[in-house]
């Protein structure tokens, strides 16, 4: 049977008890525990639907309560393309989330325009919003998409406490002019 | 009726309705669009909707791509059921070539369009159920969607967006992989449909919340250019594969359903229902009755030849330089070819000037057409309802903005 | 009595003398040229005509043809009478200092979204119409994208060179 242990936190581990720090156990609640916001615009948006289904479960990873307001979610998973006239709404739905809050952007339409580089495409959310992973693919895989779901979970896993706060932070937000 | 009493005390209203904005992003809309409606406490006076939000200049695009590089675009239609889309494409150019497929590419054909417009019905049942708060059987339907994407991927290797089929025929034999996949599937399927079925079709809370949710007329839906199940709820039996059959389907034995007149929810909801059974029965015929031959006509300025041959003699080598790098003769001409899509007349007009990429390519796509509707449908209704009469009518952002 | 296309050709012929300059039938359909003038005319006609009954208007497309000099746009409408089982269509070709036709959402309320699409297209002025204004695209573009001169591509794009596509006018990407 494939049954996999989870790795325990780097500390001292005695009976009952673990040792570690406060990053590092708040990093693993977090990173188990993302409440997605799916911003499924077209096609990716169905593999993303087969995705929640049975056979592929993405509610294995923690994630079974999809949020649909962004002041409740952790996660904007951005999965298909963005149009131009869409870009406003994006980058609105993204100031409106709470920090800490990650972005993925599913499919090639999201990551860079995919096939259509034309003049109603926005060529990549990237333009509007910081983005942590791009899952390429027309549409991904959803083994792909799990894939990123779990670059995304190992990045809030050993995000640092400070990491909002810092300049380098600040100054990625002041690029894209939120905040 | 209920409502036209209930509006005549609003007519000097219009300062105490409520704007309330559906969209562009929410949970219930399936797709990138927006309504604002204006709304009397839970019941709605009027919707304006805007849509665009996720426009990809489709027929700019296809006038600056070579004929076989159009297929991937027409797949980003109608993405539920995008095989359709791509045979409708294939077979407007083979009209325009003056090009007849032998009977077994056809059959092929025949089969993978109905696969896929039982995905596609598959997708907007559940999806109405989900609305309705029957969350079961979407997840019991994604698994039966999934066999469906395995046959696919044993046909053209991709799963949603397929680019099936090549002009001139199908890419490649069906593998003995796809035979034992399908016969499992139509062994196992209909039993699993039926109980999918029965959760819902004489639900007592089902059949409340959608009898009268959305209704419309079928003259008003004929006036508005509904095409397809929306159209048949109303009770016109238009069918694009009966009324000019296309790809064999005048050998096949199949009804059309019609819904009981009323043309609401409900009726919606069933008619997808029965096709799905007449789509099983199609490709049962299809099966039984695949004819010998070969799954490719004769054209060598379009469908590639075998490798064996490009290695080994000229002019196969020089068919496929041609037909890479685009370079066969296209006939002038204009041509409107219409197929049966997942959500009716799915229409490809195509003005061709001889050269490497189209003139003019205009998609007559039904989720655009009929969506007009839309506000029409839902006044006087409460909210709830307008959200399902949203989802049963089926629309896919791809196909609404192109 | 069932219809072909020569016979209404005729029918329309005989309603509507001179009013048809050019017909032909390409792939089996009936297509028809008229003027604008007379188009929503027509178009009334071969709906409520109890023969012919196209009472289905399938699509209405807009065409630029820019080396047509005085019928550089174009509208084709398709239509579909089911009794008769028959489809035809009819083109109109104006100028495109003068882009106006009458709306045809008197006839079938399909048109109104159809037609603001091609006016979103290629700026086609449909008079009349209840509510003419961009549908697809952003409502502040100030062109007409699908006419001939505009290129595809957004012109102001940073990250793509067109010098490998083999296309010209965007040279050279900028690094972040």
């Amino acid at each position: 049977m494939g049954v996999s242990k989870a790795e325990v936190l780097e500390g001292y581990i005695g009976e009952g008890y673990q040792l570690t720090t406060v990053e590092k156990a708040l990093g693993l609640a977090r990173s188990n525990s993302i409440w997605p916001l799916p911003f499924a615009t077209s096609c990716c948006g169905i593999e993303f639907m087969a995705t929640m289904a049975s056979t592929y479960d993405l509610a294995r990873f923690g994630m079974e309560r999809l949020s649909f307001s962004p002041r409740q979610a952790d996660l904007l998973m951005v999965m298909g393309t963005i149009a131009k006239k869409m870009g406003p709404v994006l980058k609105q739905v993204y100031t409106q989330m709470a920090e800490p809050k990650w972005v993925i952007a599913v499919g090639a339409c999201a990551s860079s325009g995919g096939i259509f580089d034309t003049y109603s495409v926005l060529q990549g959310i990237d333009k509007v919003i910081p983005v942590d992973v791009y899952v390429p693919g027309c549409p991904p895989r959803p083994e792909q998409i799990i894939d990123g779901v779990m670059k995304i979970q190992e990045l809030v896993q050993n995000e640092t406490f400070r990491r909002r706060h810092s300049p380098e932070y600040q100054h990625l937000l002041e690029k894209y002019q939120i905040g | 009726m209920q409502v036209q009493s209930y509006f005549s005390s609003l007519d000097n209203l219009d300062g105490e309705l409520s704007t309330l904005n559906l969209g562009p992003t929410h949970p219930a809309t399936h797709g990138v669009f927006q309504n604002v409606l204006k709304m009397d406490g839970e019941r709605i006076h009027s919707a304006e909707p805007t849509i665009g939000y996720i426009h990809r200049a489709f027929e700019k695009l296809a006038e600056h791509r070579p004929y076989n590089q159009i297929t991937p675009i027409t797949d980003r239609l109608n993405y539920c059921s995008s095989p359709i889309n791509n045979m409708g494409w294939h077979m407007t150019v083979e009209k325009l070539i003056g090009c007849e497929l032998p009977k077994r590419a056809q059959y092929m054909r025949v089969i993978i369009m109905e696969l896929s417009r039982i995905a596609d019905h598959l997708v907007c049942n559940s999806v109405i159920g989900v609305d309705t708060g029957a969350l079961t059987g979407f997840t019991y339907m994604f698994q039966e969607r999934e066999l469906i994407y395995e046959m696919f991927e044993e046909v053209c290797g991709s799963r949603l967006t397929t680019n099936i089929g090549r002009i001139g025929g199908m890419e490649r034999d069906f593998t003995p992989a796809f035979h034992a996949k399908l016969k499992a599937f139509m062994q196992g399927f209909p039993a699993r449909f039926e109980e999918f079925n029965n959760l819902l079709e004489r639900n007592r809370i089902f059949m409340d919340r959608c009898i009268g949710a959305g209704p419309i007329s079928a003259e008003r839906a004929l006036a508005y250019g509904f095409t397809g199940p929306n159209l048949r709820a109303t009770g016109v039996d238009y069918d694009v594969r009966v009324m000019t059959p296309y790809s064999s389907y005048e050998d096949f034995d199949f009804i059309i359903p019609v819904g009981s007149g009323q043309g609401d929810t409900y009726d919606r909801f069933m008619v997808r229902q029965e096709e799905i059974r007449q789509s099983l029965r199609i490709i049962d015929q299809a099966c039984k009755n695949m004819p010998e031959g070969n799954y490719h006509a004769d054209v060598p300025d379009f469908y590639l030849p075998s490798k064996p041959d490009v290695y080994t003699k000229m002019e196969a080598l020089i068919y496929h330089f041609k037909v890479v790098m685009s370079e066969t003769p296209i006939p002038v001409g204009e041509v409107y070819h219409c197929v049966e899509g997942g959500n009716g007349e799915l229409g490809f007009y195509l003005i061709s000037d001889g050269g490497r990429h189209p003139y003019r390519l205009h998609f007559r796509r039904p989720c655009f057409i009929y969506y007009q509707a839309f506000p029409e449908m839902i006044k006087g209704a409460m909210l709830s309802d307008a959200i399902l009469a949203m989802s049963s009518m089926n629309v896919i952002a791809g196909e609404l903005d192109a | 009595m069932q219809l072909d296309n020569a016979t209404l050709l005729a029918a329309i012929e005989r309603r509507f003398p001179g009013a048809i300059l050019a017909h032909s039938e390409p792939h089996g359909m009936l297509t028809l040229e008229t003027t604008r003038e007379q188009i929503i005319d027509l178009l009334q006609f071969v709906k409520d005509d109890p023969e012919i009954e196209a009472i289905f208007l399938t699509s209405l497309c807009g065409m630029h043809y820019p080396d047509h000099a005085g019928k550089e746009l174009g509208v084709v409408y398709h239509l579909h009478s089911f009794v008769q089982n028959l489809r035809f269509r009819i083109k109109i070709f104006f100028p495109v200092d003068d882009p106006h036709v009458p709306t045809a959402t008197t006839v079938w309320p399909t048109a109104n979204w159809m037609e603001r699409q091609e006016y979103d297209f290629f700026g086609i002025i449909f008079t009349g119409h209840p509510d003419l204004r961009r549908i697809l695209n952003v409502d502040d573009l100030d062109v007409f994208p699908m006419r001939k001169e505009y290129r595809l591509e957004d012109g102001t794009r940073t990250d793509k060179d067109d010098r490998f596509f083999g296309r010209k006018g965007h040279e050279g990407r900028e690094f972040d």
